[in-house]
């Protein structure tokens, strides 16, 4: 292999060069320290002082939590013991007493304390419901049955009652659909769905509740029924996070699909429903929820406050949700769309298997940011009087033996929070490796 | 352009023209906005014609197909694919969609679905074909375009010729009785041009009706039996391959041909 030497223009190569390997600065970890940490002296610097700010806060931190106290039962308690490590002096620590006194208050609230078993077999089954759904190269899709029936199982198991009643919203669906297939045998698909649902909701409002009557004359099966006033905690929080979660992904992708409709009702129902509830505070939506509403109820009825809740965080979800989709809908090229056209793929078959599984992949990153705004949003019932884990706090805090605690109760809370947020974010990560399909 | 369909032995005694009519198109207008793109347009193919469309960018040729398979809709005249008319009723245009094969520029295919998915997604889901039928039907057409090895991989792990036969044998598994091809090597490297053009030209052996948007000229001499030049969204001038390329009449097309194998 000879240089070429400017003079010559002919030049062929006899031998090809073999990959080699890189130089060792550039590699191992003496390599990546040089490569992102001391590549400049500006950079050195910011790495040393960001060094340094991290022992000081770890230093202040680390001392205070680490502290003997979580068998006292109250705030002095806590003060004798620290005093006496400390040799006598007043000592500086944290006190995890009241989290080790009050930790199952912060989890299920006041729900009846031998019924505990009903909310941790109702989260349990939960990871078994979502299993198929968020690992579904790993768990058997068979499971997804389960999935299907568990949004009836969740609510029996939280709230009780006659096993009656989950199955009788259950069969409204099946009502709904007899009504669909009987009515599409002879009328167009416009009016099958819509005598579905109408159907569906004669069965809700109006038949339902004599039938489950009824049937829990006859055969009274069920569990001890718990009283909405009774929920609080994280299971409070997760209830309703969960919830909303779930119900505002569908309904944000017929929302965000609609506000792209031909159909000009369609869509303008869409965009004054997104415009609408996003223009809104979640807290307006909650007040309404929790005093507005009952001004429109007729006297006597009993709408359950989780529910009124339930609903209102879905929608709020729902709005945002929409917004997050389109934006995936929009980055799709329009080529997308006329291959699954140009095939012979109809509306739905092409947004099902074409449109939503890449939009959807798209908005990953989107989505799971709004999960985790909703599930943090539900820390504002508080303020309407539900007993979430921020509502507790005030609770526990006008106890005498707690009274002048506050690190610790909202230390320990944040930390739960932060768990199930940054699990979600990891697990969207993950998410987006396993769908990540090849260069574009 | 490429060279490889000069080198090669046409066959075709397969390639007949019947007198069945394909594709109608009659008095056809279509405007964008206040746009009129496609002026006039009377068209009808042959079953078993295999017709070429050129003209520079902009002449509405793209347009043109596109309305056959109801991707644009069109505002005046009338088109008739294979007996069905195409009007607003989705169930006709749905049926002219079935039997209507398109190749894209960009392939447009499936990135999220494997090779073999892509391929088996339509004869499934729109023409009910049991999945293990609508696999062999699939891996078939993955040998016949010769990439029957990259069945399991993703449309990204693939290089553009290889795509475009992939959409290619997407858009044959579904049984066509007509092909549409939007400048299908367009958007390809020079060196990947041939293998897609070898492609269309065993189909064109097997008598498949094509309508093939192109500026490979060495492709429409060979296999065309109709050029179809465009211009300004009107039908400037279309005649057998031979006489179009070497006596072509109208100043527009002159100028075209003299602009594009010039050098």
């Amino acid at each position: 292999m000879s240089g070429t030497h400017a003079h010559t223009v002919g030049f062929t190569r006899d031998t090809m060069i073999p990959q080699a390997d890189p130089p060792m600065t550039s590699v191992g970890a003496i390599g990546w320290a040089h490569k992102n940490l001391f590549s400049t002296w500006f950079n050195a610097i910011v790495t040393v002082a960001s060094l340094a700010l991290i022992f000081y806060v770890l230093a202040m931190i680390v001392p205070w939590a680490i502290s003997p106290t979580w068998e006292s039962s109250s705030l002095s308690e806590c003060r004798d013991i620290l005093a006496a490590a400390n040799g006598g002096e007043s000592g500086h620590g944290a006190c995890w007493g009241v989290i080790r006194e009050r930790w199952v208050q912060l989890m299920f609230g006041f729900y009846p304390s031998h019924l505990h078993w009903r909310p941790v077999a109702a989260f349990i089954l939960l990871g078994v419901a979502l299993a198929p759904v968020l690992f579904s190269d790993k768990v058997p899709a068979k499971l997804l049955y389960f999935t299907l029936a568990y949004p009836f199982i969740f609510p029996w198991l939280l709230w009780g009652g006659t096993i009656w009643a989950p199955l009788s919203v259950a069969a409204g669906f099946g009502v709904g659909y007899l009504a669909y297939r009987i009515v599409s045998a002879v009328a167009g698909d416009l009016l099958s769905v819509l005598a579905g649902v109408v159907a569906a909701l004669v069965w809700w409002l109006v038949l339902s509740g004599y039938v489950v009557d009824a049937l829990a004359g006859l055969i009274p099966i069920g569990l001890e029924p718990v009283q909405s006033r009774d929920f609080g905690g994280f299971m409070l929080s997760i209830t309703i996070g969960v919830v909303a979660i779930a119900a505002s992904l569908p309904l944000g992708v017929l929302l965000a699909l609609g506000r792209r409709s031909d159909l000009l009702i369609v869509r303008y129902l869409s965009v004054g429903f997104i415009e609408f509830i996003r223009g809104v505070p979640l807290i307006t939506l909650l007040f309404v929820a929790s005093t507005l509403l009952n001004i429109f109820m007729p006297p006597g009825t009993d709408f359950d406050i989780i529910l009124r809740v339930l609903i209102m965080v879905t929608l709020f979800a729902t709005a945002y949700m929409a917004e997050v989709i389109r934006g995936g809908l929009a980055a799709l090229p329009k080529g997308q769309y006329e291959g699954a056209d140009s095939l012979g793929l109809n509306y739905w078959q092409a947004q099902r298997l074409i449109i939503m599984p890449q939009a959807l992949k798209i908005s990953i990153p989107g989505i799971v940011s709004t999960f985790i705004g909703v599930f943090k949003d539900t820390t504002l019932v508080s303020i309407i009087g539900l007993m979430d884990p921020l509502g507790l706090t005030n609770g526990i805090r006008a106890d005498t033996n707690w009274n002048g605690i506050v690190w610790e109760l909202y230390g320990f809370i944040a930390l739960v929070f932060f768990v199930f947020c940054f699990s979600m974010s990891r697990y969207s990560m993950y998410l987006e490796r396993r769908l990540h399909t090849g260069r574009k | 352009m490429s060279e490889l369909a000069e080198e090669q032995d046409i066959d075709r005694s397969k390639m007949t023209v019947s007198d069945e009519i394909a594709v109608e198109i009659i008095k056809m207008n279509k405007w964008y906005g206040s746009f009129h793109v496609l002026r006039d347009i009377d068209l009808t193919v042959n079953r078993g014609e295999r017709i070429v469309i050129a003209g520079p960018s902009g002449s509405g040729k793209s347009t043109l197909i596109r309305c056959i398979n109801a991707l644009e809709e069109h505002q005046k005249g009338r088109i008739v694919v294979d007996g069905t008319e195409l009007s607003s009723d989705l169930k006709n245009i749905d049926k002219i969609r079935r039997e209507v094969g398109m190749v894209f520029q960009h392939f447009n295919l499936f990135p999220h679905l494997s090779i073999l998915e892509n391929l088996t997604l339509a004869p499934i889901w729109v023409r009910k074909t049991p999945r293990k039928e609508a696999e062999e039907t699939a891996m078939h057409f993955l040998e016949k375009v010769k990439i029957p090895e990259q069945a399991h991989k993703y449309p990204g792990q693939l290089s553009g010729g290889q795509q475009q036969r992939v959409a290619i044998a997407r858009s044959l598994c579904m049984r066509p009785r007509i092909m549409l091809f939007d400048e299908p090597t367009s958007a390809l490297d020079p060196e990947m041009i041939a293998e897609v053009l070898d492609t269309m030209i065993e189909l064109a052996q097997e008598g498949m009706t094509m309508l093939c948007v192109t500026h490979e000229m060495g492709f429409a001499r060979k296999v065309a039996n109709r050029v179809i030049f465009m211009d300004e969204g009107q039908i400037v001038e279309q005649n057998e391959p031979e006489e179009f390329f070497n006596n072509p009449q109208n100043p527009r097309t002159q100028l075209f041909l003299s602009q594009i194998l010039g050098h």
